[in-house]
């Protein structure tokens, strides 16, 4: 077990991190334990956060002090270590492959031919290699259902876009650094953009508002304009 | 039995005590930003305290009632008036039918609140009332009250034998403790705090900062003199909560309120301990803060006391009420 590090995040929240490192058994790992969690909730429990590498409990202070007769902090902390300690179930829970289209028309890839051009390639290649890499979603944040995820093929790398641009439309693929994600909702923001999914990765009207997870597998496929305006219908 | 917003104020919102068990799929939980100030409201009225009510921001929304209502207003002193009779703050008061409020003046605080008794029609989204701006979800249609927005209450305690003009019962809390020293906010250091050099350390500790006037519901902006950090590497994004303290690349910090975002990437100096959001919620652009440290254990004591005496203060308000309304 790799080693880690527990601290406060905040006098409600509580971290532990494993290194700074992107390194996907540990992620899998974080995902154990969030599930473990969430199977078993302790009294005054919030919210289980997952990030690259670390896993953040959010609990009711009050609560959990109220309940079990002790300093909060103290509790939570001897909770995550008892779960850290349980040897893994090493479940492989190998979920599904998500594949999300990706309409890559330069109306929709706002920098897709900067890209193109700066890192030498054609705009088929781009696409090309944006498609035939497999990601995992490692966290989501940012905005409602945004998934970071990762390695995109070093081909690619692209720093972030100097200046944000104002309104990046909904469904917009980006890519930063290694990392590529999807603007669940209409934002500003700073990635670099590839194409449209029709797909919606939040939609509040439905009871599960958010398409993906930490620990999905993703892996987009090219589709045309009129794919694309077809899926929307 | 409903309110109709008459002129609408800058940013009021519908808001209860925040929607969690969500932020690990990116949807922050929002809520009010001073959680003392909502949760006397609603206790002075009889209400849950997670109750939905409204938050005002100055200048402030009037409301015009159309029917008889137990209402509190509590947080920030934005100088209410009845039909051009002052109501007292942090006091339970019964206005009539027919009643239009007012906020003439902001005397202090950032934030004010007010309570229904028996709360507001709104459907919970995601089991929480408050309102989502960002993504248009929660509260009241997903935005701040405009003009002629017509917000219905549910019954709450009747009237048949109170009194029956714009008045205020004869009970009220004691806010003072709460908001004396409004500027001196304790934090505990955070994660990458021993990434700052030893004196941007000591200046985090002992300068004031002053908080921008860009600082609103997401993140309070705080200017003072530029820190400065040890090399480090490039730091992974990880969850960040209401108080979080963020070290800017250009030296300042960011203090993370109610409308943050889920995760950061940005060093956390610190977070400011939950018994002190409250008041830092109630600074106001231009204001001073000192920061100081604290200690986990003295954060719980301090939250925990805090609690208990909101409880306290629900059951003796709930008494009270109980007497009247018998």
């Amino acid at each position: 077990m790799a080693s880690y590090k527990i601290f406060p995040c905040g006098d409600q929240g509580i971290t532990i991190q494993f290194g700074n490192q992107i390194i996907s058994g540990i992620h899998q790992r974080l995902i154990e334990i969030k599930h473990i969690f969430e199977f078993e909730p302790f009294v005054g429990l919030r919210d289980v956060i997952v990030a690259y590498s670390s896993l953040t409990i959010i609990y009711d202070s009050f609560r959990v002090s109220q309940y079990y007769k002790q300093s909060s902090y103290q509790y939570v902390k001897q909770k995550l270590e008892e779960v850290c300690n349980l040897s893994s179930a090493k479940a492989e829970s190998s979920s599904p492959l998500k594949r999300i289209p990706v309409c890559y028309n330069e109306s929709f890839g706002l920098d897709l031919k900067t890209i193109a051009s700066s890192k030498k390639l054609s705009v088929e290649e781009v696409i090309e290699l944006h498609t035939t890499t497999t990601y995992h979603v490692f966290m989501i944040g940012f905005l409602p259902g945004f998934p970071y995820m990762a390695s995109i093929n070093e081909k690619l790398v692209m720093p972030r876009k100097t200046k944000p641009r104002q309104q990046i439309p909904a469904g917009s693929v980006g890519i930063a650094g290694l990392q590529t994600g999807i603007y669940p909702v209409i934002s500003p923001g700073g990635w670099q953009i590839l194409g449209r999914t029709p797909l919606s990765l939040f939609s509040k009207e439905k009871d599960n508002p958010v398409l993906l997870r930490p620990g999905d597998d993703v892996q987009f496929y090219p589709i045309t304009k009129d794919e694309f305006i077809a899926y929307k219908e | 039995m409903s309110i109709r917003v008459v002129k609408a104020g800058i940013l009021d919102t519908i808001q209860d005590l925040g929607r969690h068990g969500y932020s690990s799929l990116g949807i922050n939980p929002n809520g009010v930003m001073d959680t003392y100030a909502a949760q006397l409201a609603n206790c002075l009225v009889g209400n849950n305290l997670n109750e939905g009510l409204i938050e005002f921001h100055y200048p402030a929304s009037q409301l015009h009632f159309s029917k008889e209502a137990l209402i509190s207003i509590t947080g920030a002193d934005f100088t209410p008036f009845v039909n051009e009779m002052p109501v007292p703050v942090n006091c339970p008061t019964v206005i009539t039918k027919d009643s239009t409020l007012v906020f003439k003046k902001r005397k202090w605080g950032a934030r004010c609140y007010l309570s229904v008794s028996g709360g507001f029609e709104i459907s919970p989204w995601l089991k929480s009332k408050a309102t989502n701006i960002k993504i248009q979800a929660g509260g009241f249609e997903g935005r701040a009250l405009k003009k002629e927005d017509v917000l219905s209450f549910k019954p709450g305690k009747s009237f048949t034998n109170a009194p029956t003009n714009v008045r205020a019962l004869h009970w009220s809390v004691n806010t003072s403790v709460m908001y004396k020293e409004r500027s001196h906010i304790s934090f505990i250091p955070g994660n990458e705090w021993n990434l700052l050099t030893e004196e941007s350390q000591q200046c985090v500790i002992s300068s004031p900062f002053k908080i921008d006037k860009s600082s609103d519901r997401m993140a309070y902006t705080l200017l003072g003199e530029r820190l400065s950090y040890k090399p480090h590497e490039e730091l992974l994004s990880s969850a960040v909560t209401f108080g979080t303290i963020q070290g800017l690349p250009d030296g300042g910090l960011l203090v993370l309120m109610a409308d943050h975002q889920t995760t950061g990437g940005y060093p956390k100096i610190g977070h400011v301990i939950s018994a002190h959001l409250p008041k830092l919620s109630q600074c106001s652009a231009h204001e001073e803060i000192r920061l100081s440290p604290a200690s986990i254990e003295d954060a719980e004591k301090m939250l925990i006391s805090l609690q208990q005496e909101i409880k306290i203060i629900q059951w003796s308000c709930a008494q009270k009420l109980n007497e009247i309304y018998a």
